[in-house]
């Protein structure tokens, strides 16, 4: 027995096995149940068969749908401020012109928003779009000849609150992603370039962007599923799950009111299920488009 | 991870490190390193620019720090300000936050300790995982390492309410057990140790065979004392993920002595709080370890902030 255990058949086996368990309990077992709760009644534990009576519900629920366009319009304008803007401002720190130690206090400032919690970037930013006159950003507003703004009462401001959060704690972090993938872009290419007389945005368009894909790709992605599965930013920023008609609301939140809040297991499942379905989608795609599955056969 | 640029062409390396580690003082003082350096319009421009944007980078945090001096309910009210009144700074938030702090120093160290527990569990499990995918040609590896990418992929908010009710079933809601139990085999981290041992030389476990070592003495013995940079950026890492996670604790967590600092921050900031003056402190001192850390050791935090990246 113990020579088998040993054995360097067995070992890998070994090796993965706390990771086998952690799928197997902590990953399939409750998703699958997720599945099977999805088509029951859930109350105060008795679970009835009901089908497909909590997907045909979810389809009427227009609360859902508000959060669904929430979750997805946050999801695609983060995509829209969080990979321009890092890529320029990595080009710019990648640069060869400039201080070392300019760029040094540069990174680290833009690096330490990411280490905030986001109940403390939510207690912060609550504060600086809070509605006073003398609030920051009312302040801001004030500069640019525009009234105070009750920001977290409208739509579009709440938007704007929710996505300068996320531009100030992942910009750094994107742009880290990118200046790492500069680094490995021979030089050879842009020497070549500037021979044949190419300026340095052209050389930016036509060697640095498209050498980038692979790390553009992969920011997008986590992007995708971040902005989907994005919720603690608004709970925090409108200091709990309810905002001004559910203007604040995400999928993930609706998820959290119906399952947590009002214990409705089998209609928060479906929720969580349609989110799964919709990721996981998302996530194969990226994985067979980036060839992970042909690397791990050869 | 990624490569240096070469340097064959240029005599002067790169002043950045390839890691985005920050050694401009080791930047060569030769003739060539000072032309380049030198301070044309271009540069000027582009250092005013980065400065600027740092500068409004650093607003969030520099606003908190003055809010530790000024009376927690006038911010709550009204706001943080550009327009501080630097006659009413006080140390009065210090003095209460240091004599009548209530549960304040009790969820620091809840934290602490669950930190530090989780760090090291993780790191020992999720390694010895990565070694299984990095050094052996089993049957099902494609498919488990698989398995392994889309665990990572997956956001904890999908997977949230079933473990609740599973870890609900289980018995083991509100115990710290089930904050860490669950997530000490990280996807993220077994990704990132698999790639590092995956630039270990054979020979060295082929030695280690010959020499009589068993195939776990191999890894605990040979291959884990020469893996401490991949330990320290993933200790980073998941120290600083542990130290802000807030989401699991807030839905597993019931008893207040057991309460995260995270979790207890959020308890302050109710609508019907009289602790106000506290939690504008208390947020600013739950910056300190990990500032203090990203300053000590910045750049295994951007190495393992930025390991999920699948190089191209």
């Amino acid at each position: 027995m113990k020579q088998l255990l040993y054995s360097k058949r067995v070992a890998p086996y070994v090796f993965i096995l706390p990771f086998l368990i952690t799928l197997a309990v902590f990953w399939v077992v409750p998703l699958g149940r997720s599945f099977v709760m999805s088509t029951q009644e859930v109350l105060y534990g008795q679970a009835t068969f009901i089908g497909a009576d909590n997907y045909a519900r979810l389809w009427r629920d227009e609360i859902f749908w508000k959060a669904m366009f929430n979750s997805m319009r946050y999801m695609v304008l983060t995509i829209l401020l969080l990979v321009p803007i890092p890529l320029v401002l990595a080009a710019l720190v990648n640069a060869k012109i400039g201080s070392p130690r300019v760029k040094a206090f540069f990174k680290a400032s833009m690096f330490v928003p990411a280490l905030t919690s986001v109940v403390v970037a939510g207690i912060v930013f609550r504060l600086i779009f809070a509605e006073s006159d003398s609030a920051m950003m009312n302040q801001v507003a004030e500069f640019f000849g525009l009234g105070p703004v009750r920001w977290l009462r409208g739509d579009l401001t709440g938007l704007a609150a929710l996505l300068s959060l996320a531009l100030w704690r992942w910009t750094g972090v994107n742009m880290m992603y990118f200046v790492a993938g500069m680094q490995s872009i021979p030089s050879e290419y842009y020497e070549a370039a500037s021979m044949d007389g190419a300026g340095k945005f052209r050389q930016f368009l036509l060697i640095t962007v498209p050498n980038l894909k692979p790390t553009i790709v992969y920011v997008v992605t986590i992007s995708i599923y971040g902005g989907l599965a994005m919720f603690l930013e608004s709970f925090m920023l409108y200091a709990g799950n309810n905002s001004p008609n559910n203007q604040g609301l995400t999928v993930v939140g609706y998820l959290y009111r119906k399952g947590i809040e009002e214990n409705d297991l089998g209609f928060a499942s479906a929720v969580g299920v349609v989110l799964l379905v919709i990721v996981m989608t998302i996530n194969l795609t990226y994985l067979v488009a980036s060839g992970t599955f042909k690397k791990q056969e050869a | 991870m990624a490569a240096n640029p070469p340097t064959a062409v240029r005599p002067t390396p790169a002043p950045q490190g390839a890691d985005g580690g920050e050694r401009p003082r080791s930047a060569p003082r030769t003739a060539a390193g000072r032309a380049r350096f030198s301070p044309t319009a271009g540069a000027w421009i582009q250092a005013g620019f980065l400065v600027l944007i740092a500068a409004i980078a650093l607003v969030p945090l520099v606003a908190i720090f003055v809010g530790t001096f000024q009376d927690g309910n006038d911010v709550i009210r009204r706001g943080m300000t550009f327009d501080v009144d630097l006659g009413a700074l006080s140390l009065d938030n210090y003095v209460l936050l240091f004599t009548d702090s209530g549960p304040y120093f009790r969820w620091f160290a809840n934290s602490l300790l669950l930190t530090v527990a989780q760090v090291a569990g993780t790191l020992l499990v999720s390694s010895f995982v990565a070694y299984g995918f990095a050094m052996y040609e089993f049957r099902g590896k494609t498919l488990w390492f698989v398995m392994v990418l889309l665990v990572m992929t997956v956001p904890f908010e999908m997977l949230m309410l079933p473990l609740y009710v599973q870890v609900n079933d289980m018995g083991l809601a509100d115990t710290y057990t089930v904050i860490v139990l669950p997530f000490l085999a990280a996807a993220v981290t077994i990704f990132f140790f698999r790639q590092y041992f995956l630039g270990i030389p054979r020979e060295l476990l082929e030695a280690g065979r010959v020499d009589g070592v068993t195939e776990y003495g191999i890894f605990f013995r040979i291959v884990l004392p020469i893996s401490k940079p991949a330990m320290a950026a993933m200790a980073i890492l998941n120290g600083m993920i542990c130290w802000n996670n807030f989401l699991w604790p807030l839905l597993v967590l019931r008893t207040p002595e057991k309460f995260t600092l995270p979790i207890g921050l959020n308890t302050l900031l109710t609508p019907y709080g009289n602790n106000y003056e506290l939690l504008i402190i208390g947020a600013f001192f739950s910056l300190i370890p990990i500032l203090i850390l990203f300053l000590a050791f910045q750049r295994f935090f951007i190495e393992g902030m930025t390991a999920g990246a699948v190089k191209g």
